[in-house]
């Protein structure tokens, strides 16, 4: 119950996109058509779903104040290397996922294209993981470990989730956008960021939910 | 040169500016525009890192071999971020409470990777650094601007001051994701009005 409650959360009230502003670049530049949007929302999912609960490991295990106790290091804190051990670990995943895929998948790769490789500088991608141990990481989380690692995984692929209906529904308003008239300076990023203020505006009607 | 130079520093302010021209690093610029404070201090985040990640990347343009160029960037931008977070955390603690997540995401921002892809790889190091500087001011004045209107409507402070008077509800669409949006779409109407930028 807890599991749905933080999907509906991340896919509706505090959607990664519309309330975080995670993802804008790729946003932007790739909500023009509606297959590419998709596709690219569905490599999004994909990538956020390994990634997150990957990077779970590599903080629980190896980077917070006391994580090397295992090793016999116990009061060794790394987390100043988060940063960078989290964009290594994207780098790493999304370039498994792309030769995993080409192996075993080439209808999905070939579909995918050029955006699997892009998802690597997506900030929605890092900001996931990063949310991730600012939410999942507190004390009373901790007490059971492996409900942390569940939350963290369903957070990682409800966001995901809640991005590609974003980019999908942005594309599919830009297409009829086209026809419409509209001062010079208003075209294009200008009247795309209005259209995504609106649609926030209206994702805001979820905030009441709760489960 | 001083032109050339003066160029490098000011184009990114107007004619070419990092976020209503290039579309880049459009997160950061909505996300921490709630104040004027934050605002400033993030700008000055970026800035430092993305010129000197630009003047490390210039420097080494001639051994950086070509196949593996972005793990490279990533890795003197990761770290100069990390740079930049610590020193934060030491002496603007309360801010960059803030700004939570998104100084760590600055690695991600895409006017530091564009700058280093498309400038530093090819220049050398001094006109990066002017290049570097002049990317992270005009994305700063965008965030400023943004952030001056938000604090003002949602507050009615300006950088902590109190601007109108005490009575004022604050209007509280302007301090949420929506507000941010509207805000930034209209500020890109004006500034391509202004530089007469029409997009195909």
């Amino acid at each position: 119950m807890e599991l749905l409650s933080i999907a509906v959360e991340s896919i509706f009230i505090n959607n990664i996109l519309l309330a975080f502003f995670l993802g804008m670049c790729s946003f932007l530049a790739c909500s023009k058509k509606v297959d590419t949007a998709i596709g690219l929302g569905v490599a999004v999912v994909f990538v956020l779903t390994i990634t997150v609960p990957a990077n779970w490991c590599i903080y629980n295990f190896l980077l917070k104040p006391g994580a090397l106790a295992w090793a016999g290091m116990p009061e060794l804190d790394l987390s100043f290397l988060t940063f960078i051990c989290f964009i290594a670990t994207i780098a790493s995943m999304v370039q498994l996922v792309e030769m995993i895929l080409d192996k075993f998948f080439p209808s999905l790769y070939h579909a995918l294209g050029i955006f699997l490789p892009l998802i690597t500088v997506n900030c929605a991608i890092l900001g996931a993981s990063l949310f991730m141990v600012e939410r999942y990481f507190t004390a009373e989380e901790l007490s059971s470990p492996v409900m942390s690692l569940a939350k963290s995984t369903v957070f990682g692929l409800s966001s995901g989730v809640g991005w590609l209906l974003a980019i999908a529904s942005m594309a599919a308003i830009r297409k009829k956008l086209r026809y419409s008239h509209l001062p010079d300076g208003l075209k294009g990023l200008g009247i795309t960021m209005i259209m995504t203020g609106l649609m926030a505006m209206a994702f805001m009607c979820f905030s009441g939910i709760s489960l | 040169m001083a032109s050339k130079a003066k160029k490098l520093l000011m184009d990114p302010f107007s004619d070419n500016n990092p976020i209503t021209v290039q579309v880049l690093g459009i997160c950061s610029a909505l996300a921490v525009t709630v104040k004027v404070d934050t605002a400033i201090v993030m700008t000055l985040a970026l800035t430092s890192v993305v010129s000197l990640s630009n003047v490390v990347i210039s420097l080494l343009r001639n051994v950086i071999p070509n196949g593996i160029r972005m793990i490279v960037e990533m890795a003197v931008i990761a770290s100069l971020v990390i740079i930049a977070d610590q020193l934060l955390r030491a002496f603007l603690f309360d801010i960059s409470k803030q700004l939570s997540v998104f100084v760590g995401l600055i690695i991600t921002n895409c006017i530091v990777m564009g700058r280093a892809e498309a400038f530093a790889l090819q220049n050398p190091p001094k006109d990066s650094f002017l290049d570097g500087l002049g990317n992270g001011l005009g994305y700063g004045i965008i965030l400023i601007a943004v952030a001056s209107i938000r604090e003002f409507l949602g507050f009615g402070t300006w950088y902590g001051f109190k601007i109108l008077p005490e009575n004022y509800m604050g209007n509280g669409l302007a301090l949420l994701a929506p507000g941010a949006f509207i805000i930034l779409g209209l500020l890109i109407w004006l500034q391509r009005t202004i530089s007469k930028y029409v997009e195909e």
